[in-house]
C-alpha cells in the first residue's frame, strides 16, 4: 500500500467530545497523511465541524488522542500557539479581523510571531493576494469585499503563516452561489499543489472531484469512508444512501 | 447676582478646578481599575470573573454616599480600634478612593460588554494562526471593541465628573461644597445654585462636544 509509505499528518484515535450531557463526537478514528485531502460530509448536527475544531484545539477534546505533526495535541502541555502556526484555518463566517485591511490581515500573525521581517511578510503577503486573484484589494477593508472576496482573502491569511495543513469549515456555505466557484477554485489549487487538507463541505461536486477520501459522518462517529467513487456511487451503508439521495 | 459672581466668582473658579482635579483622579485609577476588572471578567477563569462580580455588584448596591464615608470616616477609625494606627485619609484620597472605585466599577462592566459584543470568530481566526489570547486580545478584539466603547464611556466620564459633588460631604473643597459656604455667608440661595448648575453644565456641553469629535474621526477612519 502506498498510504503506509505516506508521511501520517494527522493522527486520531477514539475521539470523543461532549458539551455538557451533549456528546456530539463518539470515538473518532483516523489517519490522514501528508499531501492528503479529506472530505468530510455528512448531516447538519453530525459533528462535522466539532470535529474539525478540535484538530487545532478550537474545542478541547473531552478523551482521545490528536496527534498533528508529532505534537499531542490533546496534551496540556503542548504549546499550542506553535502548533497552531502550522495548521490554518478556513471559517464559515470568514473571520477577517474587521480592524484592519486585506494587507494588515495577512501581515499580522507572521509579523508579530517573527515569522518574517515587514517587508518579507508584505512581498508573501501581496504574492499571496495575487494567487487568490485580489492584488488590487491590498488596501480595501474587510466590510468592502464581497463573501467570496473575503473567504479568499481569509484563505490567503491562513496560507500567509505557511501552514502544512490546511483546516476548511463549510468554506462556501455562507456564500452567494455565483461566488462559491471561486473559493473552490482556490482550493482546488491548492490541494494540486500538494496541501494537506480537511474540508468539511456541503459541495459534493468539490469533494468528487477533488477529495483523495471522504468520511461520511453522522451522530458523531465516521459511519462511512472511502475514495469519492466508492462513497458517491456505491455508498454501503443505508444513512449514507439516505443522505446522498438527499443531496445530489 | 453680578454682584455674587463678582465677589465669590473666583471661589467659585478655583472650586471648579478642585471637582476637575477630583474628577481627573477618580477618572484616572477609575479606568485603570475598569480595565483590570473588566479584563478579568472575560477571561476563562472561574476565580477572576468572581471577584469582579462580587466588586461590581457591591459598588453598584452601596449609594456612594455611604461609600464616602465609610472610607473618609469608617475606615480609618476601624484601623485605629484594631491596629491602634493613626491613620488618616485627606479628603481629596478619600475622594479618589470613592470616586475610583465607582467609576471602575461601571467601567469594567463598559468594557466587559464591549469585549463580549465582538463576534467570537475574531478571536478564534487569531488564536488559529497561533497568536496568543492576549496577543489577539490586543491586535484584534481591543480595537474593535474600543471603538464600541466610546460613547459609554464617555458617558461615565460625565456621571463620574457630577459624582464629585457628593463628596462635598467629606468636606472636600468641590464646587457644591463651595457654593453651600457662600450661601451660609449671603443667604443668596436660588442665585446660588443657578450659578452652580451653569458652571456644570458649561463643563459637561465642552466635554461632550470634545466626545462627539472624537467618535466621529473614529468612525471615519472605517
Amino acid at each position: 500500500m502506498t498510504d503506509n509509505q505516506k508521511n501520517i499528518k494527522i493522527h486520531i484515535e477514539n475521539l470523543v467530545k461532549s458539551f455538557g450531557h451533549n456528546k456530539v463526537l463518539r470515538g473518532i478514528s483516523t489517519d490522514i497523511c501528508e499531501g492528503e485531502v479529506v472530505c468530510v460530509i455528512g448531516p447538519s448536527g453530525s459533528g462535522k465541524s466539532t470535529f474539525l475544531r478540535c484538530i487545532n484545539r478550537l474545542e478541547t477534546a473531552t478523551s482521545g488522542e490528536i496527534v498533528v505533526d508529532g505534537y499531542r495535541i490533546s496534551d496540556k502541555k503542548v504549546n499550542l500557539n506553535k502548533v497552531r502556526e502550522n495548521i490554518g484555518m478556513v471559517f464559515q463566517h470568514f473571520n477577517l479581523f474587521a480592524n484592519m485591511n486585506v494587507l494588515n490581515n495577512l501581515m499580522l500573525a507572521p509579523v508579530d510571531l517573527k515569522k518574517a521581517s515587514k517587508a518579507d511578510a508584505k512581498e508573501t503577503a501581496m504574492r499571496l493576494l495575487e494567487t487568490v486573484g485580489l492584488s488590487d484589494k491590498a488596501d480595501s477593508f474587510p466590510s468592502q469585499l464581497s463573501g467570496g472576496q473575503k473567504q479568499r482573502v481569509a484563505i490567503a491569511r491562513a496560507l500567509a503563516m505557511s501552514p502544512d495543513i490546511m483546516l476548511f469549515d463549510e468554506p462556501t456555505s455562507a456564500l452567494d452561489p455565483e461566488m462559491v466557484g471561486e473559493v473552490l477554485a482556490v482550493m482546488k489549487q491548492l490541494a494540486r499543489d500538494g496541501m494537506t487538507m480537511v474540508v468539511v463541505t456541503h459541495e459534493m461536486g468539490f469533494a468528487r472531484e477533488v477529495a483523495d477520501r471522504v468520511l461520511f459522518m453522522d451522530e458523531g462517529v465516521i459511519l462511512e469512508e472511502g475514495t469519492p467513487e466508492q462513497i458517491f456511487s456505491s455508498p454501503k451503508h443505508p444513512r449514507t444512501k439516505d443522505f446522498l439521495d438527499k443531496v445530489l | 447676582m453680578v454682584q455674587l459672581i463678582s465677589t465669590y466668582g473666583s471661589i467659585l473658579l478655583t472650586a471648579m478646578g478642585q471637582t476637575l482635579l477630583l474628577a481627573l483622579w477618580g477618572l484616572f485609577f477609575g479606568c485603570i481599575l475598569g480595565i483590570i476588572f473588566g479584563l478579568a471578567s472575560v477571561v476563562d477563569n472561574k476565580v477572576s470573573r468572581f471577584i469582579t462580580k462580587i466588586y461590581v455588584n457591591v459598588i453598584s448596591g452601596v449609594p456612594m454616599i455611604v461609600l464616602a464615608f465609610f472610607v473618609f470616616y469608617g475606615v480609618p477609625y476601624g484601623l485605629k480600634s484594631i491596629l491602634g494606627t493613626t491613620f488618616v485619609l485627606t479628603s481629596l484620597q478619600a475622594g479618589t478612593i470613592c470616586l475610583a472605585l465607582n467609576c471602575g466599577a461601571y467601567m469594567s462592566e463598559i468594557i466587559r460588554a464591549g469585549i463580549q459584543a465582538i463576534d467570537p470568530g475574531q478571536m478564534e481566526a487569531a488564536r488559529s494562526l497561533g497568536l496568543s489570547y492576549w496577543r489577539s486580545m490586543f491586535r484584534v478584539v481591543l480595537p474593535q471593541a474600543i471603538k464600541n466603547m466610546i460613547p459609554s464611556i464617555v458617558n461615565q466620564f460625565i456621571i463620574t465628573l457630577k459624582d464629585t459633588s457628593i463628596l462635598s460631604v467629606i468636606g472636600f473643597p468641590e464646587l457644591v461644597n463651595k457654593a453651600q459656604n457662600v450661601i451660609a455667608i449671603t443667604f443668596k440661595s436660588f442665585e446660588m445654585w443657578t450659578i452652580v448648575a451653569v458652571m456644570y453644565l458649561v463643563v459637561i456641553l465642552a466635554l461632550q462636544q470634545v466626545a462627539n469629535a472624537l467618535e466621529r474621526r473614529l468612525s471615519r477612519d472605517r
